[in-house]
């Protein structure tokens, strides 16, 4: 087994991240596999969002669920403090973090105790904003992930590159290399169910072995202390039964009041994440194994991050807080079908991973600085929304909080743009300016170098001299 | 009816023709349109650039430019859209919310102003094109009916293209920010543009129309454009 062990605890789990955002979308651009492997999930994902709306109601359901969220986050703390008695109160430990240090030191600490050695995951982006894995290999902790497409990555040495679909990405061909490789033999088939039977095998011996199994949570039910993981492999069941102890890892905003809450949501989520009416699984975990019962976790942990959640409460960006990480943003993002969910550098891509990197990680965060920039504006992301976040609004937001050298540069340039534009004359005579510059600069119609500020427009296309433009 | 007309500084920078066309149709429709002397710009570019009192400083110039009872047309869903949805967000909370508040409901793009009043230009502009749905006349203003009933009122056969809710990745400050992205996804919408069969892509924002030509004509792409104010007027 051990190839699998030396491989991870020998290395650094992930590679960072290279280049400055604006590089690393001109390079994933350049990938045409990337691309079309990109265009498929998102054509196919577009495709099942209308059969959504046009079978299942989806666009009713949207007004219910963002008023279901948004009332959730409006009542977060006494929500917050029902869901942590209730939980104790079937036999749970509730641990609140205040950022994803103290999350990892109180898994990485727990585990130690319990001299766990292998840690079964399942599918959580809490644990990877956190750097959870990390943490715990550093301490001599071996992390499997049981999640297909998270398995695939840890394999590969990559992040994921979607909130639902962490290996999207990839194709069959890609991924059948990636387990030939980490199996060392070429004894591994090339379509999906023989993909899938491999996986399987070699991920049973994991559970077998795993001393702590670790979940994210999709929702946690304040009223019964029940926290909700839907999936479609069935891994996360394992994860949360299988090993003696279970613990999940929740970002505080993920709470709702009431079973009536719950059932909506759980049900627009899949609706809206893979254009399903329903997940394969829903598993709903209230404690530990009770006295009794035939299965279970002996240990129920339940870690709730803040991580900078709290403090967006009552700000411009509070409804953030709404999300219930679907990943349609993504899906429905020009952007983010162009180059991947990789190329952001963050753990949280697409439109919703531009807005709340920042505010998690502080504005000139090297991930943050220019994320709010990669848009535009075209607004598909709020139309996408199950929840009804002003996604484009919240972005314009960002920018204006954006803090780097390029957002100072423009500021002094549009500190001059206003000294120009506030008055009609000085405007005219800008634009005469202008007009004559292009008339001057241009050749056959079309200006095809511009200085300064337009190098960025002529790098990549031409600029019309008159309009309509010539051919 | 009488009307202020937003010229948008695109079209006064890039194609005078734009807003030109916009007014004579409006004429022949039977408008009486003003188009205020001092005007500049809607302020959007520094708005999404994320300079919101940059972008204040020229609004308000525009509060004052087309104060008055009038509606104000124009000849760009985006220009529009910052005006209609973007306005009462930019002056929340300031001294002047109830003017901009009041130029937000005033404000009309100008095909939804034809199709508003039931306007009929009377033009005859047979042949065939493709519409580019700008996504802000899409999205924020929530109107995709409005240029194709106008453009078939004139005889004029659309031709839809792929994807036609797609961005065509001009996005104002983006196209400058990550010019190779905003490219990538000008050269999809102009070949979807061609693939549609048409010979020329009109639209109601002239910001897409500069990119996506501006990128076939750099790829060689054969692709004509015109704005649809253009268009109507024959």
């Amino acid at each position: 087994m051990s190839t699998r062990r030396q491989r991870s605890a020998g290395g650094v789990a992930y590679p960072d991240i290279k280049g400055t955002l604006h590089e690393r979308t001109v390079q994933a651009l350049g990938d045409q596999t990337l691309r079309t492997n990109l265009e498929t999930a998102a054509s196919s994902w577009a495709a099942g969002q209308e059969v959504m709306r046009r079978d299942h109601g989806m666009d009713e359901m949207r007004a219910r669920a963002r008023e279901i969220r948004r009332r959730n986050i409006r009542d977060l703390p006494a929500l917050l403090g029902e869901m942590q008695a209730n939980v104790r109160k079937a036999g749970g430990q509730v641990v609140r973090a205040a950022d994803g240090a103290e999350a990892c030191r109180y898994i990485t600490g727990l585990a130690q105790a319990r001299g766990v050695t292998v840690v079964a995951k399942s599918k959580s982006m809490a644990t990877e904003e956190i750097r959870l894995n990390e943490a715990l290999e550093a301490s001599g902790i071996e992390v499997v992930e049981t999640d297909l497409g998270e398995w695939i990555l840890q394999l590969a040495h990559q992040r994921p590159s979607h909130i639902i679909a962490p290996a999207v990405h990839l194709n069959r061909g890609q991924v059948a290399e990636i387990f030939r490789r980490e199996a060392g033999t070429d004894d591994v088939p090339d379509d999906r169910e023989g993909l899938v039977a491999h996986a399987r095998v070699r991920l049973r011996e994991t559970f077998a072995q795993a001393g702590m199994g670790i979940s994210g949570v999709n929702i946690g039910v304040a009223s019964t202390g029940t926290v909700c993981i839907v999936e479609n492999e069935g891994n996360a069941r394992l994860v949360t039964s299988q090993p003696r102890i279970h613990v999940a890892v929740m970002g505080m905003e993920r709470v709702v009041a009431d079973w009536d809450d719950a059932a909506h949501i759980l049900q627009i989520l899949p609706m809206a994440a893979i254009s399903q009416d329903a997940a394969n699984y829903v598993n709903l975990i209230t404690g530990p194994r009770r006295e009794g019962e035939s299965d279970g976790p002996e240990e129920f942990h339940l870690v709730i991050v803040d991580g900078g959640r709290g403090a967006l409460r009552g700000t411009e960006f509070e409804e953030v807080l709404s999300c219930i990480r679907c990943g349609a943003c993504l899906y429905s993002c020009p952007m983010w079908r162009s180059v991947g969910g990789q190329a952001y550098g963050s753990p949280y891509s697409g439109p919703i991973g531009a807005i709340i990197t920042p505010l998690l990680e502080g504005p000139s965060s090297p991930a943050s600085r220019d994320l709010p920039f990669m848009s535009s504006l075209c607004g598909a992301c709020g139309d996408a929304c199950p929840v009804g976040i002003p996604l484009p609004d919240l972005l314009v937001r960002a920018r204006a909080r954006a803090s780097s050298p390029a957002t100072r540069k423009s500021a002094v340039a549009f500190r001059a743009w206003s000294l120009l534009l506030r008055r009609g004359l000085t405007y005219r005579v800008g634009v005469v300016g202008w007009r004559l510059f292009v008339r001057v600069r241009g050749t056959d119609g079309w200006v095809t170098r511009l200085p300064g500020g337009g190098a960025g427009w002529t790098r990549v296309r031409d600029m019309p001299a008159r309009w309509p433009p010539r051919r | 009816m009488r009307v202020l007309l937003m010229r948008t500084c695109l079209s006064d920078a890039v194609g005078p023709s734009v807003w030109k066309s916009t007014r004579r149709v409006l004429q022949r429709a039977g408008v009486q349109v003003r188009v205020p002397r001092g005007q500049t710009c809607c302020a959007q570019p520094a708005w999404t650039a994320g300079h919101p009192a940059r972008a204040r400083e020229v609004a308000r110039h525009a509060l004052t430019v087309f104060a008055g009872p009038d509606e104000v047309v124009v000849p760009s869903g985006s220009c529009a859209g910052m005006v209609v949805h973007g306005y009462p967000d930019l002056f929340r909370g300031e001294p002047e919310e109830e003017a901009a508040l009041d130029l937000a409901r005033r404000t009309v793009e100008f095909t939804q102003f034809l199709a508003r009043h039931d306007l009929d230009p009377g033009t005859v502009a047979a042949g065939t094109v493709t519409i580019h749905d700008s996504c802000h006349m899409l999205r924020v203003l929530d109107e995709a009916a409005a240029p194709r009933q106008a453009l078939a009122r004139a005889g004029c056969e659309v031709r839809e293209m792929e994807h036609t809710d797609r961005c065509c990745g001009f996005g104002g400050v983006f196209s400058l920010a990550f010019p190779e992205l905003s490219a990538s996804l000008g050269e999809e919408k102009a070949r979807d543009a061609v693939e549609s069969g048409a010979r020329e892509v009109v639209s109601c924002d002239l910001g897409c129309l500069m990119h996506i030509t501006g990128v076939a004509h750099r790829q060689g792409i054969p692709l004509r454009a015109r704005h649809i104010a253009e268009v109507l007027d024959r």
